[in-house]
C-alpha cells in the first residue's frame, strides 16, 4: 500500500463481553487507497468500520486515522439522519455542523445526482429503504470526505442505485481513501487496492 | 463562536421543527400537569393552607419534565441520528446545549399552562416564586438532557432515566420550595443559580464522554 499510511492498524482486538469479534488485525492503508472488507455475517465488518470512523475504540492494540471528523465520511447500517425531516432538511443540518462552503449548491447537486431532487421535500419516514440509502450516500459525501468508510453500502439499492453508487466511488477512487465492507466484492474488482477478508468470529 | 452557538441553534431549531411535526411530547407534557395538577386539588384538604401547595407544584413539575426528558432523544435514537451527529466537526457539548434549550422550551410551554392554573386551583405565586420556576426549569433541563442522554444509550433506559435524575432534582425542589415558601427567597434563589451554573458547566463538559465510548 500507500508509503504514507492513513490508517494503521496494530493488532486491534474488539470484545463485546466475552465475545471476541475481533482480533489481532493489523492493516495499512495509504492516501487515495481503495480497501474492501469482506466476510460472512457476524465475522467483524461493521465493528472494523466502527472502529475505523471512532464510534467504537478497540478493546486491544491501536488504530491509528490520520483524518479528522470533518473530512471522515460514513454510511452505516442505519442512514443517520432524522426520520421526520425531510431529505433537504436533514441535508441541511449535516451540512451546516460539516460548514460545507456553498450548502445549498452542493446539497442540490448531491440530490440531483442520488435521484431524490423531487423527493427532497418528503419526510425520511416515507422514503423507501433504496431512496433512505440513497439519501445516506449524499449525507456521507456532502463534505467531500478524504476517508469514506461505507457499509454494504450497495444493499436496498434498486440497479439505477447501485450503478450510481458505483460511478460516484469510480470518481473517488484515488482522490479520496475508501473503505467499504461488502459481499459484493466483484462491484469493487476495478477501485480496489486491497483486500481485508474476515473469518466468523 | 459564532459557529459554535450557529450549531447551537440549528440543532434546537431541529428539535422544536421535529416536535411540531410529530407533537408527541408537548401535548402529553402539558395534559400531565394539569390532570396532575386536579388531582391534587382533590386530593389536598381544603384547610391544610397554601405552604403543601407549592410543594406539590414542584412535584408537578419535575415529573412533567421527566416525562418530557423521556422522549428527548427518541428521534436521535431513531435511524442512528445521534451517530450522524457525533460524526460531525461541530463540538459535541452543542449536541447537548442545542437539547437543553429545547427542551427548556418544552418546559416553559408546560408552565406557561400550568402556573395559572396553579394559581386558579391553589394558591397566588409571586415574584420570587416565578423566578424561582425560571432558574429551577434552567436546571432541570440542563441536568436532565444529559441524563436522558445516558439512560438514552442503555438498554434499561426507561428506568434508568428517573433513578438517576430524581435524586439529582431534590436540590431544584429544595431551592424551589424555599423560593415559593421561605422568607429569605434570595438564599434559596441563589442556591438555585449555583446549582445551574455547577451542572451547566459539568454537563457541558461531560457530554463528550456520554455520547462516546
Amino acid at each position: 500500500m500507500a508509503d504514507t499510511p492513513l490508517v494503521v492498524a496494530r493488532g486491534v482486538e474488539r470484545r463485546y463481553g466475552a465475545r471476541r469479534v475481533l482480533r489481532d488485525l493489523s492493516f495499512e492503508l495509504g492516501h487515495g487507497d481503495a480497501l474492501v472488507v469482506t466476510g460472512p455475517n457476524g465475522s467483524g465488518k461493521t465493528t472494523l468500520l466502527r472502529l475505523l470512523v471512532g464510534l467504537a475504540v478497540p478493546s486491544r492494540g491501536t488504530l491509528e486515522v490520520g483524518v479528522d471528523r470533518a473530512r471522515l465520511g460514513f454510511v452505516g447500517h442505519e442512514p443517520l439522519v432524522y426520520r421526520e425531516l425531510t431529505a433537504l432538511e436533514n441535508l441541511d443540518l449535516f451540512g451546516r455542523l460539516y460548514r460545507v462552503p456553498e450548502r445549498r449548491e452542493r446539497i442540490g447537486m448531491l440530490l440531483e445526482r442520488f435521484g431524490l431532487w423531487d423527493a427532497r421535500g418528503e419526510r425520511v419516514s416515507a422514503f423507501s429503504r433504496g431512496m433512505t440509502q440513497r439519501l445516506a450516500l449524499c449525507r456521507a459525501l456532502l463534505h467531500e470526505p478524504e476517508l469514506l468508510v461505507l457499509d454494504e453500502p450497495h444493499s436496498a439499492l434498486d440497479a439505477q442505485g447501485a450503478e450510481l453508487l458505483d460511478e460516484e466511488l469510480d470518481q473517488l477512487a484515488g482522490r479520496s481513501t475508501l473503505v467499504v465492507a461488502t459481499h459484493e466484492p466483484a462491484r469493487l474488482d476495478a477501485l480496489s487496492t486491497a483486500r481485508l477478508a474476515l473469518g466468523a468470529a | 463562536m459564532s459557529a459554535y452557538l450557529g450549531d447551537v441553534a440549528a440543532l434546537a431549531r431541529k428539535d422544536l421543527r421535529l416536535e411540531l411535526r410529530a407533537r408527541d411530547t408537548l401535548p402529553a407534557m402539558l395534559l400531565f400537569v394539569l390532570a396532575t395538577l386536579v388531582v391534587f386539588h382533590f386530593a389536598l384538604p381544603a384547610d391544610v393552607g397554601d405552604d403543601p401547595a407549592y410543594g406539590l407544584l414542584w412535584v408537578a413539575l419535575v415529573f412533567t419534565s421527566l416525562l418530557g426528558l423521556a422522549r428527548a432523544w427518541v428521534p436521535e435514537r431513531e435511524a442512528g441520528a445521534l451517530d450522524g451527529l457525533v460524526l460531525a466537526p461541530s463540538d459535541r457539548s452543542a449536541i447537548w446545549l442545542g437539547k437543553t434549550i429545547a427542551s427548556l422550551a418544552f418546559l416553559a410551554a408546560a408552565e406557561v399552562v400550568a402556573l395559572p392554573a396553579f394559581v386558579l386551583f391553589f394558591a397566588p405565586l409571586d415574584a420570587n416564586a416565578l423566578a424561582g420556576v425560571v432558574l429551577a426549569s434552567v436546571g432541570i433541563c440542563a441536568v436532565g438532557s444529559l441524563v436522558s442522554a445516558m439512560a438514552a444509550a442503555s438498554r434499561g433506559r426507561e428506568v434508568l432515566l428517573p433513578l438517576i435524575f430524581l435524586p439529582l432534582a431534590i436540590p431544584i425542589v429544595v431551592g424551589g420550595v424555599g423560593s415559593s415558601i421561605s422568607e429569605e427567597p434570595a438564599k434559596f434563589l441563589a442556591f438555585l443559580g449555583l446549582y445551574d451554573a455547577v451542572f451547566a458547566i459539568l454537563s457541558w463538559a461531560a457530554f463528550e464522554y456520554v455520547v462516546t465510548e
